[in-house]
């Protein structure tokens, strides 16, 4: 399981690192898909099947699909301005933070105080008796009911936006001359 | 002797030799044949009779009433030159026909053939998440249609691969909302306990409590949502010969059109068996339990292996009733144009399932108060 772990790992975030590389943004879409996909397969190795679903089905399968359509749309050629060696702001921010939150991680599951391995009440035994979807569904509805009704007045509320942000308005004139 | 029985009991064994049956003889199979019958059922729709010509001249011109179709379809496809036109994406262009290929065949791993006999089940892997599985792949198979479309480098493809995302993104969400109800009713998207449950009776042991009758709508619209997700006639917008061409894979050639059209086959084999096992008892025989017929206190003893070959029997003779019907769909209705289709899909079925699922709320509730 370990060593499944280490090369699903290796091979997502090898995809993750392709989307940076490539110019072509397909490719780089079909990478982050192939990214989630792989990160889909971590889940199920954690025994959490119904996580591992909903991740290829929203985000690989709904989300990146929607992506894919925009560049299509959009008809976005591959970047091929020359690749700048200067190192501008950004640059500099971005290797900060990325120094600096890798050697945070490892000085936290670096040091002898870390506590590694299984923890909380469900443990991969139980979830494999009781059911992934059955305790996620379970959660969802009973302790955590109220932050997941917010998420869906938020989602509503935006859904509501992109209504009203989308809907055609008749010019003025033709509301003028009708009686 | 004993080496090998246990080599060929190890359960990856088991499973290997599953998957060969089910996807390599009995998909692949059943879809080779539908690519025939859809012709000949056409032909009987348009009062013609089809194809019958092919022949072995060396057996006094044995025809098999245009069995041999089949046969000469998949030589000349391979056969066929390959053209790969100026400008396209070729590495997109080549992964693009197995999206859809592996989506179509990834569906039957979920799918059981007959009820379980001890440990051994009739089924690849019964997974807890059983049916989301399924609608997780299905997700994935929208990358055949977008990427054959943008690679081809055709104004025409784009058009195909354009109207097929928007038709089957929209209509995934319907595919879901649809089943909410049948997960109510079961309590559970594990596919044997779908199925299992399909096998208990209404008024003592007389109607079967098939899917078709505790959610006739939701039977409707997931058939309906099924049909768009897999672009069949009706809803083929990304195909439309008479508007684009051939749509997405208009470019494609040889063994690589070939591909596409197969996957469509045993996409539609796929929804026959998904239809069959969530609505139409699966595998069940109507009163027929482990034991043998029981109907009306009457009781009629059958042997396990009878059992489970009548079982195999039944569920392959509804995917063939469900094929043929979708096939009669093809041949009777004419295309829908692309703004009726994204009316029925948001106006229509969206309500629609919104309403069945609050409905099916409300009948649970009162049967759990009032013990109906």
């Amino acid at each position: 399981m370990l060593i499944a772990f280490y090369i699903v790992a290796a091979l997502a975030v090898a995809s993750a690192f392709n989307i940076l590389i490539l110019r072509s943004p397909v490719y780089c879409a079909l990478s982050l898909v192939g990214c989630f996909f792989l990160l889909g397969i971590i889940f199920i190795l954690l025994n959490n099947e119904f996580v591992a679903v909903v991740q290829v089905l929203i985000y690989a399968g709904a989300i990146m699909v929607l992506f894919l359509f925009v560049i299509m749309l959009l008809n976005l050629r591959p970047d091929s301005s020359p690749r700048s060696l200067k190192f501008g702001i950004a640059k500099i921010l971005g290797i900060g933070l990325t120094v600096g939150i890798l050697a945070q991680l490892i000085g936290v599951f670096g040091s002898s105080a870390a506590k590694l391995g299984p923890m909380g009440e469900y443990s991969a035994q139980r979830v494999t008796e009781e059911g992934s979807l059955e305790i996620v569904a379970e959660l969802m509805l009973t302790e955590y009911v109220l932050p997941f009704e917010i998420i869906s007045i938020l989602l509503m509320v935006s859904i509501m936006g992109a209504v009203v942000l989308a809907k055609k308005r008749p010019p003025p004139e033709e509301e003028e001359s009708q009686p | 002797m004993e080496l090998i029985l246990d080599i060929l009991l190890n359960p990856v064994v088991i499973a290997l030799l599953k998957i060969v049956v089910i996807v390599l003889v009995f998909v692949a199979a059943t879809g080779t044949v539908m690519t025939l019958m859809e012709r000949k059922w056409m032909s009987a729709v348009q009062d013609r009779i089809g194809p019958n010509r092919a022949n072995i001249p060396f057996l006094r011109d044995f025809r098999g009433r245009g069995a041999l179709h089949m046969a000469a379809d998949g030589l000349k496809s391979i056969f066929k030159e390959d053209t790969v036109p100026e400008g396209v994406d070729l590495v997109i262009f080549t992964i693009a026909p197995f999206f859809g290929f592996i989506s179509a065949v990834v569906i039957w791993a979920v799918i059981p053939f007959a009820a379980p006999i001890g440990d051994f089940t009739f089924q690849i892997t019964d997974v807890n998440i059983g049916i989301l599985l399924v609608f997780a792949v299905t997700s994935l198979g929208i990358y055949g249609t977008v990427l054959a479309g943008w690679s081809s480098n055709n104004k025409f493809a784009l058009l195909g691969a354009a109207r097929g995302t928007s038709q089957m993104l929209s209509y995934e969400i319907f595919l879901g909302l649809s089943l909410v109800g049948v997960f109510m009713v079961n309590g559970s998207v594990q596919v044997s306990i779908l199925v299992a449950n399909q096998n208990t009776y209404w008024f003592g042991d007389v109607i079967p409590k098939w899917g078709l009758f505790t959610q006739p709508l939701a039977f409707v619209m997931f058939f309906t949502a099924m049909l768009a997700e897999a672009k069949r006639l009706p809803f083929d917008a990304p195909e439309g010969e008479s508007e684009i061409i051939a749509g997405y894979f208009m470019e494609y050639s040889g063994m690589r059109y070939a591909a596409f059209m197969l996957a469509e086959y045993i996409a539609m084999v796929g929804i026959a068996a998904l239809v069959t096992t969530l609505f139409l008892g699966g595998y069940h025989v109507p009163w027929l339990h482990a034991e043998g017929f029981q109907i009306f206190g009457w009781f009629m003893a059958v042997p396990v292996w009878l059992v489970s070959a009548l079982q195999i029997l039944a569920f392959v003779g509804k995917i063939i009733f469900f094929c043929w019907l979708i096939i009669m769909v093809r041949w009777t209705i004419p295309r829908f144009r692309f703004d009726q289709i994204m009316e029925l899909g948001w106006k229509k079925l969206l309500p629609l399932s919104l309403a069945n699922i609050v409905l099916t709320a409300l009948v649970l509730l009162a049967v759990d108060n009032w013990n109906l």
